[in-house]
């Protein structure tokens, strides 16, 4: 059968895999059809009714899912459709309650032409009644005009009619209310690196997360992807190098706990423990289903790793007869760390601690500047499932979901970066990423001096000279 | 600290994790605390197969807590829902809130504050 999927118009290149994602966490099997970055509408195939239910119950970037009764590029090539696929079954709606909506993508139709719609279907016979509030059935009608963001990006022209025309009758809602109910701005516990909870959400079913599921992360800050995790029913555990990032700072209370208690989900929690990646407490074996990270890459949070700088002899050193790390308040040294270096010992944690099919997602920067390629982290152990980018200005970062190979698989690896960059004294020579950024930012404050120079007053000239004098 | 987390841990010092005395650790001045959580009956299931059960078993006694059977409940014995409910109550509903882990290889202690165990190392062991 052919089901319309109806997305959420953002994110655009983390909705197929999500939706694959759904799929696999349904146990069915989906064939896209028809997909368009630039349009909410895309044509699935499912075998019934019940895995559209279940697919679209677990998805984020999903809207609502719908049955297929036809589709045309006009009118006149949508009625002959719906005729071909749905005639024998118009019995079946003869006298269910029901509802027609138009609904449209880039484009607007006046209450007249509406109407006129909507009596165009009269032929299948719906006798009614029409019921405007909880009808049983409810059929759309959907436009898809070209959007402005696909003229200016492809150069499509657009026109006054829509390019494609839909009748459906809706099956399901997804889950998509649940980024309200975890956004961030109502949440207890939070920091300035809090994932959002939209892409925190998508991660965790990247990841596959479910009841039943063994959940961690390893950099898990205030906490934004295991509660994530929880919400689709999986027990999580976290880690963090910095353990205040997960306590917070109120005395006797559990900041990341505080989270799980507001959204009732306190049964998913397990723990949270203090411990450094590189040197992880957790024993070599195969015990998590999933693991969900942004590790740290150094533009918002320092990279380090334990470790003495380099220079500084690694001794017990030992204070009144006792040595320095049993004393209270001990802060053990850290050393700054590449983060392609933390990467390939995050690929190499995932490798031993993922059951068989378990599932990483994990964060990475990258720029838009195409001389500068930041390849994928790949390990021959992992199979790369999906890559999606988020873009800002000047930076993008990619959620990569690799799966665990049952022993006896190998991935092909020949495209993955050869480098080992975890020798290196400064956090700039260590992290290409942090280097490209701050010659971008380097570059703009010469732009913009230059720029005043030119149309300010001589007086304003010497002061931004100055200034930048100051912030070198 | 809850009893099924000290399954999957064990002592940070890379040399010390190819030795099968730093596993499990062991609990010294444990103060312990019972949570009432929802029964999950298939997170149990799920997750019987990767404990480690002679490490359970140790922990177990350690804590001061009866006998576990000699071997690990399989097959049948899973659908028997008591079973199922003491060992939720064992490795989930059971945590360490004070005390300290150390490792019977190196003799490291991790301490445990407030329920969070912390297992930073100082440099010379890193």
């Amino acid at each position: 059968m052919d089901y319309l999927v109806r997305f959420a118009q953002l994110h655009e290149t983390f909705r197929r895999p999500e939706l694959k994602a759904c799929a696999t966490l349904a146990g069915v099997d989906i064939e896209i059809i028809a997909y368009n970055e630039y349009s909410p509408y895309c044509v699935v195939r499912l075998p019934n009714e019940a895995a559209a239910r279940a697919v679209a119950k677990r998805s984020i970037l999903v809207k609502d899912i719908f049955e297929l009764w036809g589709e045309g590029t006009n009118y006149e090539e949508l009625h002959a459709d719906v005729r071909r696929r749905t005639q024998d079954r118009w019995n079946d709606y003869i006298a269910v309650p029901f509802k027609f909506t138009i609904d449209y993508f880039a484009g607007t139709r006046s209450a007249v032409q509406k109407g006129e719609i909507i009596r165009s279907f009269s032929y299948m016979g719906f006798k009614g009644p029409i019921r405007l509030t909880n009808p049983d059935e409810e059929f759309f009608v959907m436009e898809e005009y070209v959007d402005d963001v696909e003229v200016s990006i492809l150069g499509t022209t657009r026109t006054g009619d829509p390019r494609k025309i839909y009748l459906s009758r809706k099956i399901a809602d997804s889950c998509r209310e649940a980024v309200l109910k975890y956004d961030l701005k109502k949440r207890r516990y939070i920091s300035t690196t809090s994932m959002d909870a939209e892409l925190s959400l998508i991660t965790a079913n990247m990841a596959l997360a479910a009841p039943g599921k063994l959940f961690f992360d390893p950099f898990v800050g205030t906490g934004s992807f295991i509660v994530a995790a929880s919400h689709f029913g999986a027990l999580t555990l976290g880690a963090d190098i910095d353990g205040r990032s997960f306590r917070g700072k109120e005395t006797g209370k559990l900041g990341i706990y505080e989270n799980f208690d507001q959204y009732g989900i306190k049964s998913k929690f397990l723990d949270t423990f203090t411990s450094d990646l590189t040197n992880t407490p957790l024993r070599r074996t195969a015990v998590l289903d999933g693991i969900v990270c942004d590790p740290p890459y150094g533009v918002r949070e320092g990279l380090r790793v334990l470790g003495n700088r380099r220079g500084k002899p690694a001794v017990n050193v030992i204070i009144d007869g006792v040595p320095a790390y049993l004393r209270p308040g001990f802060v053990p040294p850290k050393k700054p760390y590449g983060f392609e270096a933390l990467q390939n010992d995050v690929l190499n944690f995932a490798v031993r601690s993922l059951v068989p099919n378990g599932r990483l997602s994990m964060w990475m920067p990258t720029t838009n500047d195409e001389k500068t390629e930041f390849p994928v982290p790949m390990h021959e152990n992992l199979e790369i499932i999906s890559i999606s980018v988020q873009n800002f200005n000047t930076w993008a970062r990619r959620l990569i979901t690799y799966r665990r190979l049952p022993e006896g698989e190998l991935s092909d690896i020949s495209l993955a970066r050869k480098k080992i960059d975890d020798q290196g004294t400064s956090a700039d020579d260590l992290n290409a990423f942090r280097r490209v950024v701050r010659i971008i930012r380097e570059l703009m404050t010469q732009y913009l001096a230059n720029l005043l120079n030119q149309h300010m007053l001589p007086g304003h000239g010497t002061r931004v000279e100055k200034d930048q004098k100051t912030a070198e | 600290m809850k009893v099924i987390t000290a399954n999957f841990v064990t002592c940070a010092v890379k040399e010390c994790k190819t030795s099968p005395a730093s596993f499990p650790l062991h609990f010294h001045d444990a103060e312990l605390e019972q949570q009432e959580l929802d029964f999950q009956p298939e997170f149990i299931r799920n997750v019987l197969p990767r404990i480690d059960w002679e490490a359970l078993r140790t922990i177990s006694n350690e804590l001061g807590f009866p006998t576990l059977p000699d071997s690990k409940p399989e097959g049948e014995a899973l659908d028997n829902e008591q079973t199922l409910k003491d060992l939720h109550r064992l490795l989930l509903e059971t945590h360490v809130t004070e005390g300290k882990l150390t490792c019977g290889n190196c003799g490291h202690s991790y301490m445990i504050k407030e329920g969070i165990a912390n297992f930073l190392l100082p440099s010379h062991l890193v």
